[in-house]
């Protein structure tokens, strides 16, 4: 513990004031997103702690009926904002690192596989991954999206929608991890401990997976940040177009779709305060990222 | 040369040839298309002529041979939702996306330029700091809220502009245009600039190092030694030559400023091809899901086919470079 406390790459967080605000402001938001039932007043999904009458309250005021007060104010069926964005959080984060860790395994394998084996393998892979990369990944997403929509059976729809998205937001984003890896791999390949393992004649798969995967491992982790922000926000995207998350499973993305009908009437925070949480979320995950870059960047030392 | 020039053809051939299929087996296996296209008013001699009518007792190959053949005409079938032949839907949304996107593109160009020219040349000011930060910030606001934050701004709190629609559009020759009217040009502005603002940074960026790497250069300071003057210097030697990255670049971004449309449209109500697509993707209406997919492969592809081959005409190094790899 010491010792990785006293590790060149603590030294460099506890150096970087941004990296640590950035790291606190994350894991406060996924403490609070995981413990939603505990720390959420209401649960916005029951409908029996719904009153129709707490409708539009402003936020820290006591509403004009009622006179209950809510922190965030309430939305036009008398849910409270602060709820339903620690639930919609819950929602978008999950989303968001399914999709990241969905897009890891599949990148890294392909690219293991692109780099480890070459030839024809290699080929297909890897011009797949070009031909990808000239389509912009929100639009990619979109368009697994509908297509798995259309081949989902109409009553499974609202269910599935959630593993959907994260398939396709998945498979928009796998041809990062691809590359670095395959790049990696080529290089790892032709050191000496792959030959000798090679040698005393362990199998092609175990070479990939035991000996050269934990060598690429530290740039998979600096994409697989940014990865996180890009994904929270086209999952926010999504869903704020109507494409994403149901209204039984609001994320933030639903949330501030649902609030801008509310913007031309005046009742503010039904947007503002869902979007200001998307914003400090995938500002702070993307600061993060950057930080992770520089510091696990050996040139930059 | 010509192998090179085949060869890509021939890779863009076959990325079409597969999303063709990604469409076909769309429109084939989802649902029944029979039962989509019929309703609940049928006969079984009505069945059995659409069968034979669509040719879905013919092989697979066949069938998406024929597909093909109808997609290349631009005949994608019949819109599930709305009864009418998709190319029809299209072509009369297709004009709202154009010059919404050539006005973005526009504004995206002029002031990407004109920002980058300026940041560089004033690299140490406060006002290009300034222009950096908030650029800074705008890449990373997502653009839906970029939309709704304009709206709020411009049409909720100063009520100067509208905040969805076209406004007053009037048809010259089968195209219905917004420019031609005063609220169809005030409802251009706030969508225009939700698009084009994330390419206007990513243009402004790179014009910017471009010009400090290129101001850098011994033909600038040999201009400065001749005596010539500062506005000659920038605009006549240096940013000449740094276009030809930013034509490159603006190129690739034409095909993702369309794609973008998608949520531009949908914030503003823009009644476009991309909000036709998201419409399409939320009621499963199959047939104008799959049109959209073919045509903005046909464009992607397109345009990153011709973007290949203006590299390969431009750089020589890149001939070199082809024939040892």
């Amino acid at each position: 513990m010491t010792q990785f406390w006293n590790s060149d790459f603590m030294w460099s967080f506890r150096h970087a004031p941004v990296a640590i605000v950035s790291f606190c402001v994350v894991a406060l938001l996924v403490f609070c997103a995981v413990f939603a039932p505990l720390i959420a007043p209401f649960d916005p999904f029951d409908p029996s702690t719904l009153n129709l009458m707490n409708g539009f309250s402003k936020p820290m005021e006591p509403n004009a009926f009622t006179g209950d007060s809510f922190w965030l104010g309430t939305d036009d069926q008398g849910r409270d904002v602060f709820s339903t964005i620690l639930y919609g959080m819950r929602i978008s984060l999950f989303v968001g690192f399914a999709a990241v860790l969905f897009a890891m395994v599949l990148g890294i394998s392909l690219g293991l596989i692109a780099g480890y084996v070459g030839g024809w393998t290699e080929t297909i892979i890897m011009r797949t991954a070009d031909v990808q990369l000239t389509f912009p990944s929100i639009l990619v997403a979109m368009l697994i999206f509908g297509i798995a929509k259309g081949f989902t059976p109409v009553e499974l729809r609202d269910q599935m929608a959630i593993w959907v998205l994260i398939i396709a937001i998945g498979l928009s984003d796998w041809v990062q991890f691809a590359r670095v890896v395959r790049g990696a791999a080529l290089v790892e390949k032709n050191k000496e401990y792959v030959q000798a393992a090679q040698l005393i004649g362990r199998s092609s798969f175990a070479i990939m997976l035991r000996h050269i995967l934990p060598n690429v491992l530290s740039p998979v982790l600096v994409i697989a940040t940014i990865s996180l922000a890009l994904a929270i926000i086209a999952e926010a995207t999504l869903s704020f177009l109507g494409v994403g998350a149901p209204p039984t499973q609001p994320s933030l993305g639903t949330l501030i779709r649902i609030g801008q009908g509310f913007l031309f009437s005046g009742e503010w925070w039904i947007l503002f305060f869902p979007a200001v949480t998307l914003l400090t979320l995938a500002l702070s995950v993307n600061l993060l990222g950057d930080w992770l870059r520089d510091a696990m960047n050996p040139r930059l030392k | 040369m010509l192998s090179f020039i085949l060869q890509r053809v021939f890779q863009s051939g076959i990325v079409l040839l597969i999303v063709g299929l990604v469409a076909f087996s769309m429109f084939r296996f989802v649902g029944d298309p029979i039962d989509n296209m019929l309703g609940q008013e049928r006969t079984d001699a009505d069945i059995e002529r659409l069968r034979d009518q669509l040719g879905l007792d013919k092989p697979f190959v066949v069938q998406y041979y024929k597909f093909l053949e109808g997609a290349v005409q631009g005949n994608f079938g019949i819109s599930y939702r709305q009864g009418r032949p998709v190319s029809e839907i299209l072509v009369e949304r297709a004009p709202a996306t154009l010059e919404l996107a050539a006005v973005s593109g526009f504004l995206a160009i002029s002031f990407g330029v004109a920002l980058g020219v300026f940041t560089a040349i004033r690299r140490n000011g406060i006002a290009a700091n300034v222009i950096m930060t908030v650029s800074l910030i705008g890449v990373s606001l997502p653009t839906f809220l970029i939309g709704i934050l304009l709206i709020y701004l411009f049409s909720v709190e100063l009520g100067w502009l509208p905040s969805f629609g076209r406004g007053e559009t009037v048809e010259v020759g089968g195209w219905r245009t917004g420019f031609l009217t005063a609220s169809g040009l005030k409802a251009l502005i706030l969508p225009s600039i939700t698009l084009g603002l994330y390419q206007m940074t990513l243009i402004m960026r790179l014009v910017r190092s471009e010009m400090l790497e290129v101001l850098r250069a011994d033909y600038i300071r040999f201009a400065r030694a001749r005596g010539l003057r500062e506005k000659t210097i920038n605009f006549r030697h240096a940013l000449k030559n740094t276009l030809v990255p930013v034509i490159t670049v603006t190129g690739l971004q034409l095909g993702a400023i369309i794609a973008f449309a998608i949520i531009t449209e949908t914030v503003f109500q823009w009644p476009g091809v991309g909000l036709l697509f998201i419409n399409a993707i939320q009621f499963v209406d199959i047939p104008v899901m799959a049109a959209y997919l073919m045509l903005i492969s046909v464009m992607f592809v397109g345009i990153n086919l011709i973007v290949d081959l203006l590299y390969f005409a431009i750089d020589p190094r890149l001939r070199a470079d082809k024939a040892t790899v």
